[in-house]
């Protein structure tokens, strides 16, 4: 064989193999909208599920995956916002920030399932807390911090160092700078990341099913005291979220419409994260000009 | 005269208010630091402290676990030793994991060879959203799948349940398979351009080039990118216990129900009461699955240093 039918040959494999790869993409996709999308009503989206018969909707499910997601937003963004400054601004080379950034890389490869353990045993068992919202919220924290830390310290690191040093020459204390100066100038960036890890949060199960719990109970929509276990707020209440509701109807549900409900929760779910994908594209973009002007 | 002097001393050695906002601001910053270090090093602790209390007064020794195919923590042997036999998972974990791995590695190599050599244009237009998007799909949503497409294909074609390590395979295939990529096309890209352009005017087809010099030079980082999907492989837990049949038997074959670590620990934790001999064998389980990705995570470190040398 020469070499340049060789080069043919693995031309054509090549390209067969980057389109194999778009038609798995194009017929998962297929297949979830296909099923699942005639599924989705408004009577689907607002209803509260049904555990042994038919026509039962993802209502609750839905409320709790946002809420869950915006709790523990709340928690992580501070903490990783803090940790990114800390890395990208204050640390030096030195064998501590080595050991720092050792810790927060093994934290980021730790499979979820032993995140979710290690919830379970603190915040359920040895706080207290239950299966709850807040025990959920702070699992997906740990399961949260260590990426959106890693994106926040680049997004900080991209601006320029003259930036830095216009701002200390104005007499501003590193802080102020990194308050006033830096943040504002890596907004775009910081966003993007807080999106798309919000995409990851929102379809993660395998912390939640020991945590947040596997119950979704009825809501009463119109109380809105957080201290009420039944109204929506309440941090104190078991969670289903939406995705742990496609792994546990699909392993041991007992509704004869199981595979409608996942199918349909699956689109919605799918929708949902490509949306967040989206918004994390568009976010960054649009704040970038608006900000610089460009 | 003296007490002017004391004021003038006074306001000169007071800290301003921008330097007391320095510190504070440091401190804050140094305490999320903190946080999070403190966090890794309870989940190890707090993992093994359960996963050990398996191996201290009681019967059961590292290498029964290890090493003994009967699961069934509640009961105990003919010789009074509980069935802690974790081999079946192990396993399970260690074939999906391999299989999927091997499975992944040259449509990963391909398609980041087609992104990055052959048509950088198409890739970036149409195969870079599509890995970015593959890698957003929740797993549950995979599991779903291959539940409703995979098990029953498999069933149709080759017989039995079609539940089992073949299934598990295949779903975790598509779920590593944009992690392995997008790690080659950064392997690839860090490659010299000027090392293509001199097996190019030596007289090299594009493809003598890509296979004996390209491939070659980005061979640290391809490994790497394979480790981070098999270390992904090995701890995805939802997916693969929906599909891969959840019975803790040695698998006889690919289409026979297994289970994996990941598997065993999601259906079973919630069934044993806290403190029971069953429920500290299942933290020894996550306690074997936290080892495995710490040596997966030592093993890209040295592959790292290994490349880095060269």
């Amino acid at each position: 064989m020469t070499a340049k039918r060789a080069d043919k040959i693995a031309t054509i494999i090549l390209d067969v193999i980057a389109g194999v790869i778009v038609l798995i993409l194009a017929s998962l996709l297929g297949y979830i909208l296909v099923r699942g999308l005639p599924e989705v009503s408004w009577h689907f989206l607002t209803s509260p599920s049904k555990a042994f018969s038919s026509g039962g909707g993802i209502g609750i499910q839905l409320f709790n995956s946002f809420y869950l997601l915006l709790l523990s937003m709340l928690i992580s963004l501070p903490l990783a916002m803090g940790a990114g400054i800390y890395l990208a601004e204050y640390s030096k080379p030195s064998f501590a920030t080595d050991f720092v950034r050792t810790a927060i890389e093994i934290l980021s490869s730790l499979p979820s399932v032993v995140v979710g353990l290690f919830g379970f045993l603190v915040f359920v068992l040895q706080f207290q807390i239950g299966f709850s919202i807040l025990s959920g919220a702070l699992t997906l924290t740990v399961f949260n911090l260590p990426l959106l830390t890693r994106n926040i310290e680049d997004a900080l690191r991209q601006v320029d160092f003259a930036q830095r040093e216009a701002g200390l020459a104005l007499g501003l204390s590193r802080w102020e700078t990194v308050l006033r100066i830096v943040i504002p100038e890596a907004l775009p960036g910081i966003i993007s990341g807080v999106v798309l890890s919000a995409g990851r949060v929102f379809g993660e199960a395998a912390a939640l099913i020991y945590t947040a719990g596997q119950s979704a109970p009825a809501l009463n929509f119109a109380d809105w005291n957080p201290a009420s276990i039944s109204s929506p707020l309440s941090p104190m209440r078991p969670a289903e979220t939406l995705a742990v509701h496609i792994w546990k109807i699909n392993s041991e549900g007992i509704q004869p419409d199981a595979s409608a409900v996942s199918a349909g929760a699956s689109a919605v779910l799918i929708l949902a994260v490509l949306l967040f994908n989206f918004a994390a594209r568009f976010l960054g973009n649009k704040l970038h000009k608006k900000i610089t002007a460009g | 005269m003296q007490n002017q002097n004391d004021d003038i001393r006074a306001a000169l050695l007071r800290k301003s208010r921008s330097s007391k906002l320095e510190r504070r601001g440091k401190f804050i910053s140094w305490l999320c630091i903190a946080i999070i270090v403190v966090v890794v090093f309870a989940i190890f602790g707090f993992v093994a402290y359960r996963g050990l209390s398996t191996f201290f007064g009681t019967k059961v020794t590292l290498w029964n676990f290890l090493s003994k195919t009967a699961w069934a923590p509640g009961t105990t042997d003919a010789s009074g030793v509980p069935k802690v036999g974790a081999l079946p998972m192990i396993v399970g974990s260690f074939g999906v994991t391999l299989l999927s791995a091997l499975l992944a590695t040259p449509f990963a190599i391909g398609a980041a060879i087609f992104m990055t050599e052959i048509s950088p244009r198409w890739g970036g237009k149409i195969l870079q959203p599509v890995i970015d998007l593959l890698v957003g799909i929740p797993s549950v949503v995979y599991g779903f799948i291959g539940l409703s497409v995979v098990v029953p294909l498999i069933r149709h074609v080759f017989g039995g349940t079609g539940f089992g390590i073949l299934a598990g395979t295949f779903v975790l295939f598509v779920m590593i398979l944009p992690t392995v990529t997008s790690m080659t096309v950064s392997a690839l890209r860090a490659v010299p351009r000027n090392y293509r352009q001199a097996s190019l005017a030596l007289g090299a087809t594009r493809w003598q080039t890509i296979y004996k010099v390209v491939l070659r030079a980005a061979t640290p980082g391809i490994l790497t990118g394979i480790v981070f999907g098999m270390a992904r492989a090995f701890g995805e837990a939802l997916a693969v216990q929906m599909v891969i049949g959840n019975a803790a038997l040695l698998p006889q074959n690919l289409i026979s129900p297994a289970s994996t670590l990941t598997s065993v620990l999601t259906s079973g934790i919630g069934n044993t009461v806290m403190g029971s001999l069953e429920n500290n064998a299942l933290w020894s389980l996550a306690l074997l699955l936290l080892l495995m990705s710490l040596a997966f995570n030592l093993i890209t470190r040295w592959i790292g240093k290994r490349g880095a040398m060269k």
